[in-house]
This record gives C-alpha cells, sequence and structure tokens, in this order.
C-alpha cells in the first residue's frame, strides 16, 4: 500500500476478564485516509478503536496483548502518558454526549483542560472548530445557550467539534450516525470526507453504503478476528473472503 | 368472592398507605395545639430572640435564643465534619475504589448509619468527651465541639449516600467525553462530574444538615446543656432538641413551660420540613437537568 500507516495494530489481543474479545488483529490506519471497520454486533469493532485512544483502560480487569503505534512509537509504553494520547487521538462516541454545559464551554473544556487558558485563542478555536464541524452558522447566535438543547444531529456535530478544537492527529468514530436521521447523517459524511484532508480518520459503522461512500480502506470484523482487510473498492467489489462477500452482500449477520 | 376479596386487600394497603399521611397531619395538629398557647403569654418576638431561658424561675422567662444559637452552632460544626467526610467518601467509593475497596467500604458505612444514637451518645461522652477536654484543657469536655464532632460522623452515611446516587447518576458518557479530549482524572472529576451531580450533592448537604438539626439523644448527653448563648465551639450548649428530651418531664402539662417546649419542637418542625422541601426541590431539578424523568 503506497498510503502512510499513521497507526500500526500488530498481533492485538484483547480481553475483558475471561472473554477473549480481540484475537491477533494486524490493522493499519493511513494517514489522511478514512478507514472504516464493520462487523455485526458484538464482533469487537468498538473494543478495537477504543484501544487506539487507550479508552478501555479505564475498565476493570481488561488484558491486553500485542503491541499499537502512533507514528512508530508504542502508545502502550509505560513512558506514554494515556492523557497525551487521548489528546493527539480523539473520538466521537456513538450517542451524542455534550456535556450539561454551555455550546462555547462545551468546545472550550478540551482546551482548558490541556492547558490553553488564554481567552482570545479559545474563542477563536472555539469558532474555528465549530465552522470545522459544519454547526457555526446555525448556532451562532446562541453559543451560550446548554447544549442539551441543540437537536441529535446537532450535538453530534457538537462533540465532533470539541474533539477538532484540541486539534487531534486521529480521529475515532464509533457509529456517529446511529442515533441520527439521513439528513443529518449525510451531514457528518461529508464532514468526514471534509476532515480527512487534515485528518487521519476510524471510523465504525454498521451501514455498509456508508462504509462504501466514506472509507478508503475497509476493516471487516467477526468475532474478534480480522476477517479482511483491503481497500474498500476491493472489499465492496472482490472480497476475498466468502464471509466478507457475504456479509457485504447482507446475506448475513 | 374473589372480587371482595381483591377490594379487601386493596383497601386495606389503602389503608396502611394513608395512615402515614394521618399520623402526620395528627402530629402537626397537636404540635400546633400545644405550642400556641405560649404565644398567648409570651409574644413571638421575644419568644425567639429573648436571650434568657429560665421556664421554672419566678417568674420565668421564655427566651428560646440560645437554644436556637446553640442548635445552629452544633449543626453548622457538623457540617463542617459530614460535609467533606460523606462528600469525599462518596466521591472515592464511586469515581476511584476498585471493586474490592467498594465492597469493603460501603457496607461499612451503611453500618454507621444503622448505629443507635444513644451508642454515638455513649461513646461521646466515654471516648471523644475526655479526649477534647484533656487536648484543649477545658473545664468540661461535653460542649459543642464535641457535640459537633459526633453528630458530623451521624449525618455522614447521609450524605454519604445520597451523594453516592447522584454522581451514579452522572452517565458514563460525560466521563468518556472528558476523557477523550485529554482531561486528566482529577479535572474529569472536579469539572465534569462534580458540576453534574452538583446539586444532588447539595441535596445531600441539605438532608445532612435536616438529619443534625433534628438529632435528639446525641446532642443531649453531649453538648453540655448549658442554656446560654454560645460565644465559642467549647462552650457547654443547650440544643433545642436536648431541652425538649431534658425538660419535657418535669414540665407539669398545661403549664407555660409544657407549651413553650411544644412552640420549640413546632419551630423544629417547620424547619426540618422547610430543608427536606428545598432538598426534593433540588433533587428534582437535578433530575430534569440530566434529562431523567420521575
Ligand atoms: N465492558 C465490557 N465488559 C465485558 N465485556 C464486554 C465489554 N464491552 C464489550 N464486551 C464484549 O466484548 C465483545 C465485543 O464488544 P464490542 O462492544 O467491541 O462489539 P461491537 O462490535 O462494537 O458491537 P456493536 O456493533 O453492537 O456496537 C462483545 O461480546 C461484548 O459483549
Ligand atoms: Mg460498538
Amino acid at each position: 500500500m503506497p498510503d502512510n500507516a499513521k497507526m500500526k495494530a500488530e498481533k492485538v489481543d484483547f480481553f475483558y476478564g475471561p472473554r477473549h474479545a480481540l484475537k491477533g488483529i494486524d490493522l493499519d490506519i493511513c494517514e489522511n485516509r478514512v478507514t472504516a471497520i464493520i462487523g455485526p454486533s458484538g464482533c469487537g469493532k468498538s473494543t478495537f478503536i477504543r484501544l487506539l485512544n487507550r479508552m478501555n483502560e479505564l475498565i476493570p480487569n481488561t488484558i491486553l496483548k500485542g503491541k499499537i503505534s502512533l507514528d512508530g512509537r508504542d502508545i502502550f509504553d509505560p513512558s506514554v502518558d494515556p492523557v497525551e494520547i487521548r489528546r493527539r487521538v480523539g473520538m466521537v462516541f456513538q450517542k451524542p454526549n455534550p456535556f450539561p454545559k454551555s455550546i462555547f464551554e462545551n468546545i472550550a473544556y478540551g482546551l482548558k483542560v490541556n492547558g490553553v487558558s488564554s481567552r482570545k485563542i479559545i474563542e477563536e478555536r472555539v469558532v474555528k472548530s465549530l465552522q470545522e464541524a459544519a454547526l457555526w452558522h446555525e448556532i451562532k447566535d446562541r453559543i451560550n445557550d446548554n447544549a442539551l438543547k441543540l437537536s441529535g444531529g446537532q450535538q453530534q456535530r457538537l462533540c465532533i467539534a470539541r474533539c477538532l478544537a484540541v486539534e487531534p492527529e486521529v480521529i475515532l468514530f464509533d457509529e456517529p450516525c446511529a442515533s441520527l436521521d439521513p439528513v443529518s447523517t449525510q451531514k457528518i459524511e461529508e464532514l468526514i470526507l471534509q476532515l480527512k484532508k487534515d485528518y487521519t480518520i476510524a471510523i465504525v459503522t454498521h451501514n455498509m453504503q456508508q462504509a462504501a461512500r466514506v472509507s478508503d480502506y475497509t476493516g471487516f470484523f467477526l468475532l474478534g478476528e480480522l476477517i479482511e482487510f483491503d481497500r474498500t473498492q476491493r472489499i465492496f467489489t472482490a472480497p476475498s473472503d466468502k464471509r466478507t462477500e457475504d456479509y457485504v452482500t447482507g446475506r448475513f449477520g | 368472592m374473589a372480587r371482595v376479596k381483591e377490594k379487601a386487600i386493596r383497601w386495606t394497603l389503602a389503608a396502611l398507605a394513608f395512615s402515614s399521611l394521618i399520623f402526620l397531619v395528627g402530629i402537626i395538629i397537636v404540635l400546633f395545639k400545644e405550642g400556641l398557647p405560649i404565644f398567648k403569654a409570651v409574644r413571638p418576638g421575644d419568644f425567639i430572640f429573648g436571650k434568657f431561658w429560665y421556664p421554672t424561675y419566678d417568674p420565668p422567662e421564655f427566651g428560646i435564643f440560645p437554644l436556637i444559637m446553640a442548635s445552629m452552632w452544633v449543626t453548622l460544626g457538623a457540617l463542617c465534619v459530614c460535609v467533606p467526610l460523606g462528600v469525599g467518601s462518596a466521591l472515592y467509593l464511586n469515581e476511584i475504589a476498585g471493586f474490592k475497596q467498594r465492597s469493603l467500604l460501603k457496607p461499612a458505612v451503611e453500618v454507621l448509619a444503622s448505629i443507635p444514637s444513644v451508642v454515638y451518645g455513649f461513646f461521646g461522652m466515654v471516648v471523644v468527651a475526655p479526649f477534647v477536654q484533656n487536648l484543649l484543657k477545658l473545664d468540661t469536655g461535653l460542649c459543642a465541639l464535641t457535640a459537633s464532632i459526633i453528630l458530623g460522623v451521624m449525618a455522614t452515611p447521609t450524605v454519604c449516600s445520597i451523594a453516592e446516587d447522584a454522581l451514579n447518576c452522572v452517565p458514563n458518557s460525560f466521563r468518556e467525553a472528558s476523557f477523550a479530549v485529554g482531561a486528566n482524572r482529577w479535572q474529569t472529576l472536579t469539572q465534569v462530574v462534580i458540576p453534574a451531580a452538583g446539586s444532588g450533592i447539595s441535596t445531600a448537604v441539605i438532608l445532612g444538615i435536616s438529619r443534625a438539626i433534628g438529632e435528639t439523644m446525641t446532642v443531649l448527653m453531649v453538648a453540655g446543656g448549658s442554656a446560654v448563648i454560645p460565644k465559642s465551639f467549647l462552650d457547654p450548649v443547650r440544643p433545642m432538641t436536648s431541652a425538649i428530651a431534658a425538660e419535657m418531664g418535669e414540665a407539669p402539662v398545661g403549664g407555660l413551660h409544657y407549651h413553650s417546649l411544644f412552640a420549640i419542637a413546632l419551630i423544629l418542625f417547620i424547619v426540618t420540613f422547610v430543608f427536606n422541601i428545598i432538598a426534593e426541590l433540588v433533587s428534582r431539578k437535578f433530575r430534569i437537568r440530566l434529562g431523567q424523568s420521575g
């Protein structure tokens, strides 16, 4: 592959207590590309992307084997601060989860916790990230309103803006459109295509068309294993594994 | 026949449920009926702000200001103990402790709540009061400070368990969102979790206050009992509850002293009632704000 791997998972195994949730995963997340993760429910998609920003270690009794690197550096190395990794690898969740604070405060939060204290810089970045998330023109008059008053689609774009504000290098999306209507979904998809110019993106989705529309690479997970990983076009037109073909054509799962 | 039986069960349960309402109304009626007559002899302003509580002198004086101040001092002191202890342990239990620690500490807090207040009082008299007396070189260890410490420990389980419920109600997605932008544990706790649980935690504190104000046996045993306006935490004091408990036995039924004790009870009732209503309103607002119903 000509593309440059921004993140690399090598022989990753993951356990929730006795449950073996990921088995020997090898997968590259390429720079300035969109990588889609597909597969039936419970196959370990969320588990996998939550490893990429060390979110799973907040869950007790979990074990990780193998190696995950960011720009060639092992992110689980004891010398690496998980807070640093989470700043560089942002995440947008399945359910929009704005804080019960104002729109402004929601976005400013990430900057403040990362030590940005200049009011001017914070204001600039809030506006910039709202613009990047294609939300600015809809809410510019009510930036001090409580974020919970926004619609679901707007909340999700706010969460994307919150993620962009800390200027991550990689953005992980875990089924970002699962709770949204088609119009909001389309907006988020356009946004993802827009964002890949500047960011490296991984997205979990249940929606085959969405994976086909937005991604450059696709990985198909089944029961904790990575069955096939290839260019999206190949996965959807000429998969090499029968199970991938069955899944993408909707004959199973 | 089955119909009749069902109806009978229904009515019995309804009667049981309504009985608590009847008791409440009954208590309120008695408090007003026995408490109000004192105001025929003493003006309400003199009663509440009068500086001297000499109910058995001739002529008697019925100023309960020293008792009110004693209650306030002791309650305030108890708050200084139970808020850090209760909220702190709730934070630790819910946000930091692992499974093993939680399963040890939570029952410990619950047991603390189930100890009878006379045992707390006894412990205060025999252990805490002498300790305070020796430490601060006082004439007596039975004082507002000792009462505050014991009351604070007694109110801690109430504060802790309500604050813990509030923290539990904060959706995990808030914590994840905070971690995902690179916040650390401390920032997540102080800037996301505590504000989100804020009014639930206030509810806990308010209910802790009303627990402390209403407590009787312990303060009777450890507060010292002197009905003088306290000048410091080291003075012996007589809070409203202990005045009622200590004097009711010797006050002739139907006399002014008797009525004045009922009037104190009435004031106490109103105060705790107001605190509980505030707590309820605050916690309702909290539920609405986090988008839950019921
Ligand atoms: N916190 C947890 N504790 C224990 N087991 C878990 C936990 N989270 C997930 N699992 C298990 O790990 C497996 C993979 O779960 P995961 O959430 O990664 O699936 P998924 O592919 O994201 O599914 P979905 O499409 O439904 O979101 C499942 O069997 C699930 O039950
Ligand atoms: Mg998932």
